[in-house]
């Protein structure tokens, strides 16, 4: 007998059981894995809210906020201070800025005054009324969080502070050592105007450039040539051109005496007009008034270096025998004394510039330095009431110098906290 | 009057600073800022004075023939300018046509008096700068905003003015080395100091003594390096001990004498200033 064929044989089909653990297995494994994603879904949900709710979560508000008058001043201006916020440099480390807001009641409305950033713990309300009490709040901002931009960074306030208002001083406190410095000046200086009146002889040292004014007048004379004078860069509202200006009378009454002519440049305009006003008396007294002409004084430039090109111009085209340079100087100082030096002028300097003296040493024959400047007028005068003052400031050099003293000593047994005493505030 | 006046003003004025240095309340606060203002506004006003006198010399210098020509070219520009300037009353035509008034009278006043003198040239280029700059200000450049960048006012600023002061500062080096030149000489012990002092500072402030300082330590060169070290802090040395106590001992011996003088003025003592005695 033939095998029979299998004609429609059917493919072989695993076995259920295996078939059926297999899809189990899987099933536990999706449905295990599956557990474990949905396990995590919250988590990654409370990271972000926690993100967030840090990005919304305000710094603690400061505490201790003082307002106060603010002291020595003319009125109109509080002074307020608070303690910086605990989550600032600590805790939640987020802080932005302060803003400080006023208001005329504990409960608001308030304005913002002002804004600042963190680490600021002091602000000055210059912008109050006098006798109103005023109350603040400091707000503190958040820092923006850069994973959410468009949060809004949130903002705590603090509680008010007390009433605060503002008033005037009559007395500035912290300048009372100045006070009392001025006050022993002046009245040394007075009592020693008032003995020179009694005709009390007082000496003076000899000061080597105003003992060579009238030799280098009588210099200028001889020549033939002019004397230049030069009252400083500045105004009159600075005192060494006033010193200047002083100077220049004696010196312009000595030129009319001797009869030299005098010329000087001057680089303001109000300086001409005090000026001109000194050399005509000065003239006048010395008896020539007949000699005086107002050009001898005459503007030039306001220009630092305009009027140094302008007076140096005039120093080689004329070139005078004497040069004054009596007043306030800057840069300019070395390029008149040098263009001075190389015509053969004579030459006598003063100036309180101590950036400006060793130029003038250098390039000139004779320097006033500081206080000699404004020694020049009460010296060159002899006026007992003039000289009297220059006894009175000695008075004064004489305190600084045992205050000197006693600060060196003190310093060296290292007592050092008394120096505050001459701060002037 | 004539003296008592100004005396009885400078007292006021000094004693009223004085006080408000003291005393913050008012006014004497704010009577030294009204004080301060008001000079100011003097010192601004006080200006033409001065502008005014320096045409006025110049003119002086330039003989009757040239003044009569620069009158004319001067007048000439000024009516262009005029002619040219916006409409602004007080930046534009008004002070133009102010300053060729006063031009004018002081041409017509000086032309009897003026003879040519040796810096005729000068005091003629003092007058065309003069009038230069105030037609390109007043007439060329906008008026009030002459001043911004881009008109012919600035332009002649940065162009002219500009390069010309700094050539005047420039040439302070070149004093500065012939004044050292001759001052530090060893004539005398205290010359002999000086110049010991200038040696180590100048030394010590120069790229020199950083050069020694960097070379690399080795036989050789460390005794260089430490040259170079000895040198920076010499200078330093004499910069921040002797130096700074002579400055502070002059800055104090200023400071008494500005006291001083400034109580003289105040109490009427001092009056050289004003043409007093």
């Amino acid at each position: 007998m033939p095998t029979p064929t299998i004609i429609s044989a059917r493919r072989p089909t695993s076995h259920p059981r295996v078939f059926t653990a297999v899809i189990a297995t899987l099933a536990l494994i999706v449905a295990f894995g599956a557990r474990n994603v949905a396990a995590q879904e919250p988590a990654e949900v409370t990271d972000t809210t926690a993100i967030v709710e840090a990005a919304l979560t305000p710094p603690a508000p400061p505490a201790n906020i003082l307002a106060d008058d603010a002291p020595n001043d003319a009125g109109g201006a509080i002074i307020v201070r608070w303690d910086k916020s605990p989550d600032e440099g600590a805790g939640l480390d987020n802080v932005g800025a302060y803003q400080l807001l006023r208001g005329r009641s504990p409960n608001g409305p308030f304005d913002t005054v002002g804004t600042m950033t963190a680490g600021m713990t002091e602000f000055n309300d210059g912008d109050v009324e006098d006798g109103i009490d005023y109350y603040y709040v400091v707000e503190v901002i958040a820092l923006p969080s850069p994973d959410h931009p468009n949060v809004e960074p949130p903002v705590s306030i603090s509680r008010p502070s007390q009433p605060a208002r503002s008033s005037a001083q009559w007395i500035h406190m912290g300048r009372l050592n100045s006070l009392l410095a001025v006050v022993i000046l002046a009245s040394s200086i007075l009592y020693f105007i008032s003995k020179a009146k009694g005709g009390e002889k007082l000496f003076i040292r000899k000061i080597a450039g105003l003992e060579a004014v009238d030799e280098a007048v009588g210099r200028a004379t001889e020549m033939g040539r002019k004397i230049f004078f030069i009252p400083g860069i500045q105004d009159m509202n600075n005192v060494q051109t006033i010193a200047g200006v002083t100077i220049l009378g004696r010196v312009a009454k000595m030129a009319a005496t001797y009869d030299a002519k005098l010329d000087v440049p001057v680089p303001r305009s109000l300086v001409m007009v005090a000026a001109r006003e000194t050399v005509k008396q000065a003239y006048l007294d010395a008896g020539r008034p007949d000699a005086y002409d107002e050009d001898m004084v005459h503007y030039l430039t306001d220009d630092q270096f305009g009027y140094a090109a302008g007076v140096d111009g005039m120093f080689v085209r004329q070139k005078p025998a004497t040069i004054f340079y009596m007043g306030a100087f800057f840069a300019e100082s070395l390029i008149l004394a040098e263009t001075g030096n190389s015509i053969g002028a004579i030459q006598i300097a003063g100036t309180a510039m101590p950036a400006q003296l060793p130029f003038f040493v250098a390039a000139c024959d004779y320097t006033l330095i500081g206080e000699e400047l404004f020694a020049a007028s009460a010296y060159l005068s002899r006026e007992p009431k003039q000289l009297g003052s220059l006894k009175g400031q000695d008075v004064g050099k004489f305190f600084i110098l045992l205050f000197a003293i006693g600060g060196i000593l003190l310093a060296t047994f290292g007592v050092y906290n008394i120096s505050h005493w001459f701060l002037v505030r | 009057m004539k003296r008592e006046i100004p005396l009885i003003i400078t007292g006021v004025v000094g004693i009223v600073f004085i006080v408000q240095f003291f005393i913050p309340h008012e006014p004497f606060s704010s009577l030294s800022d009204i004080f301060s203002d008001w000079f100011s506004i003097i010192e601004a006003c006080a200006i033409w004075l001065g502008a005014l006198n320096l045409i006025k010399l110049s003119l002086d210098k330039l003989g009757k023939p040239m003044l009569l020509v620069t009158s004319a070219i001067v007048v000439v520009a000024l009516i262009v300018g005029i002619v040219g300037a916006p409409d602004e009353f007080l930046a534009g035509r008004f002070p133009l046509i102010l300053f060729a008034v006063a031009f004018l009278l002081m041409a017509l006043g000086q032309y009897s008096r003026s003879k040519m003198k040796p810096d005729w040239f000068f005091a003629l280029t003092t007058i065309a700068s003069f009038v230069i700059m105030l037609i390109a200000g007043l007439a060329f450049s906008g008026g009030r905003t002459f001043q911004e960048p881009g008109t012919h006012y600035d332009y002649l600023y940065r162009s002219v003015y500009t390069p010309l002061s700094s050539t005047m500062f420039a040439m302070l080096a070149f004093f500065v080395a012939s004044a050292s030149y001759r001052a530090f000489r060893a004539r005398n012990r205290e010359a002999a100091m000086l110049l010991v002092a200038a040696f180590f500072v100048m030394a010590g402030r120069v790229p020199l003594a950083e050069f020694l300082g960097t070379l690399t330590p080795d036989a050789f060169s460390g005794a260089w390096a430490t040259t170079g070290g000895f040198l920076s802090g010499a200078a330093d040395w004499v910069m921040n001990f002797p130096n700074a106590a002579g400055q502070r001992a002059i800055m104090i011996g200023i400071a008494l004498g500005i006291v001083s003088t400034s109580l003289r003025i105040i109490l009427g003592i001092e009056r050289s200033h004003i043409g007093g005695e």
